[in-house]
């Protein structure tokens, strides 16, 4: 079985972002990045399906400037087989133009199964691996929060308002994971210590016209403070009041 | 100026709110340009009904396709069927990012090598190009991206509630149109399984929401939660990861960074600690109460 996941270089969420003097981008200085939430919850999944096989290969695939390559050791210390680096300094909010780049890179590779998160958490939109599916004319399968893979055959489920929906298809396939599969594995020292000598092959990513630009950002108005309207039940009448009055939801 | 195009999801039988909101805005783009707006409605034999809502709120044209194979949802067949309808000259194409909508869209958008915008909260026109909002890094940053569409159409997923659905009454003409290719000779099948509560009100479409944490201590004081939801009868239930992590609730009530995002007019959080992941998912309701033992909570 041979899995490939592709996996973004995002930075963390616990900070207050600033915008870049160009008003265009967040100011980068001082993030700290990782991979995203739901990419590891890919790469994680594709480890335990190999292990469970006892054989096969996980390929990790970051598009990015060379930084990626960070997101990219970290997969190969959690266990993943080697790595491609789609280098490309600039990182469109374009999920077609970037999927263009990773359907090259996968096309021809051979994979049983392409491992998506179901969305990046920078760029939320949760397009991309379905556009690479579509391209790749391969089965696809959107917020897998359940999977299975046997005797060439997947089975998912997926996460509906207020239900769900089971999916059967054949391999080789697309699939993008959700939450609720596998929490992603801490790397090991001796995890850490592997991936220095796993490969990893850089090479220029062929990104697709890009059409999505931004043309602003900002953050969203604050916040008024919070108030403290009172303990236990005696706070309910004017927690209602209030409700009806001030903030006009009742 | 050439029409827009929206794609109408029937569920268990019902039309869902997102498509009517999807229409709306389908419906002021068209107006921006003295253009017409679109419908493709699918499903299983007698979905044509749904046509009349539809010219209710705006359609000037409804393709109805009907086939057994559109009962259940069909990403194959159906993304086919809103691409090749697509083909005829439409400025653009939007779906309402229901869980099918994020599925359909990008499909979509593949299938007609266009350019998509996802999950917007905004959209106008500026000349060719589509101009819109989207909330991105968890919600923290509000992008204004621009779509310039190259030769074909533009797609674009609206974030549910987002747009409000208004009446545009008109007597939609309604065409029907076969399924593209074989609808039945699909590679992915969907069923869905219903689960017991689907006729409750989706968290995406509730304007309140009863939400519950770590500090409700155990699965069964969810009752409390349930019942606040009940009285308020406009309300819908979440919960954080530690809940349905515990597997007091299911990870589709899950509100935050890795579940749903949402954004009622009021947001009840009941001994929610209001962990940043948790901000993610509700930081944009309108009105929050917290119900919480410690003052210093982030929430
Ligand atoms: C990658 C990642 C993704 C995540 N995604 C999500 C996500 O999507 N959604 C999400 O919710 N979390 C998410 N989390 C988890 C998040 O970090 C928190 O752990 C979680 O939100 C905490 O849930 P909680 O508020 O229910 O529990 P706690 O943090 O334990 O808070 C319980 C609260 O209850 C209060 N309390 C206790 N007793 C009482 C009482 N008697 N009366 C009133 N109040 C009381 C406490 O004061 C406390 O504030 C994610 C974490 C990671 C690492
Ligand atoms: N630059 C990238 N490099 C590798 N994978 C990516 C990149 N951008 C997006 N992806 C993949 O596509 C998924 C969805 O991204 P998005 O459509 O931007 O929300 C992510 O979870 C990744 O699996």
């Amino acid at each position: 079985m041979k899995i490939a996941v592709c996996i973004k270089r995002v930075p963390e969420m616990d900070v207050k972002f600033r915008i870049a003097a160009s008003g265009k981008a967040v100011d980068e200085t001082g993030l700290k990045w990782d991979m995203s939430d739901f990419d590891g919850y890919a790469v994680e999944a594709a480890l335990q399906m190999i292990e469970k096989l006892g054989t096969g290969e996980v390929v990790v695939i970051s598009l990015g400037p060379d930084t990626a390559q960070e997101v990219l050791r970290k997969a190969l210390s959690m266990g993943a087989t080697r790595a491609v680096h789609l280098k490309s300094d600039q990182v469109p909010f374009d999920s077609a133009a970037i999927a263009t780049a990773l359907a090259a890179e996968l096309k021809g590779g051979g994979y049983d199964l392409i491992m998506f998160g179901k969305m990046a958490i920078d760029s939320a939109s949760g397009a991309t691996g379905v556009i690479v599916g579509e391209m790749l004319d391969l089965p696809t399968v959107h917020g897998c929060s359940k999977l299975e893979i046997a005797n060439g055959k997947g089975s998912a489920r997926r996460e509906l308002e207020g239900g769900a929906e089971e999916v059967t298809f054949p391999l080789p396939a697309v699939v993008t994971i959700d939450e609720g599969i596998a929490r992603p594995r801490y790397p090991s020292l001796k995890g850490i210590m592997a991936a220095k000598k796993k490969p990893m092959e850089s090479k220029a990513a062929q990104l697709g016209a890009v059409r999505v630009t931004v043309d602003a950002m900002a953050l969203p108005a604050e916040r008024a403070a919070g108030r403290i309207i009172g303990e236990g039940a005696a706070a309910v009448p004017e927690l209602v009041r209030l409700l009806q009055t001030e903030a006009k939801v009742l | 100026m050439p029409n827009v195009l929206t794609y109408a999801e029937v569920r268990g039988g019902d039309l869902r709110k997102v498509s009517l909101e999807a229409l709306s805005a389908a419906r002021a783009l068209a107006d921006s340009h003295g253009a017409e707006a679109h419908v493709v409605l699918s499903g299983g034999p007698g979905a044509g009904a749904h046509a009349a809502a539809l010219g209710e709120h705006g359609a000037d044209v409804v393709f109805v396709t009907e086939h057994e194979a559109l009962a259940q949802y069909n990403p194959e067949a159906l993304s086919a069927l809103v691409a090749e309808r697509a083909r005829n000259g439409y400025a653009a194409v939007l779906v309402g990012a229901s869980a099918r909508g994020k599925d359909l869209a990008p499909r979509v958008a593949a299938k007609l090598g266009a350019a998509i915008l996802s999950d917007v909260t905004t959209l106008k026109r500026d000349g060719d190009a589509l101009v819109a909002t989207h909330p991105v890094y968890t919600g923290k940053v509000l992008a204004t991206l621009r779509l310039t569409p190259g030769n074909g159409p533009a797609v674009a997923s609206l974030r549910p509630g987002a747009f409000t659905a208004t009446q545009a009454p008109r007597t939609a003409r309604v065409e029907a149109a076969p399924p593209v290719g074989d609808a039945s000779t699909v590679r992915v099948q969907v069923k869905e399984t219903t689960s017991a509560d689907s006729r409750k009100l989706d968290l995406a479409e509730a304007p309140v929401i009863v939400s519950g944490g770590r500090g409700l201590k155990a699965a069964e004081n969810f009752k409390l939660v349930e019942d606040l939801a009940a009285a308020f009868g406009n309300a819908a239930v979440g919960a954080t990861r530690a809940v349905t992590d515990d597997g007091w609730r299911p990870h589709s009530d899950q509100i935050g960074q890795t579940g749903r995002q949402v954004s009622p007019e009021l947001y009840v959080a009941v001994g929610i600690s209001g962990a940043i992941q948790h901000l993610a998912g509700m930081r944009a309701s309108r009105c929050i109460v917290a119900i919480n033992k410690d003052a210093e909570a982030p929430i």
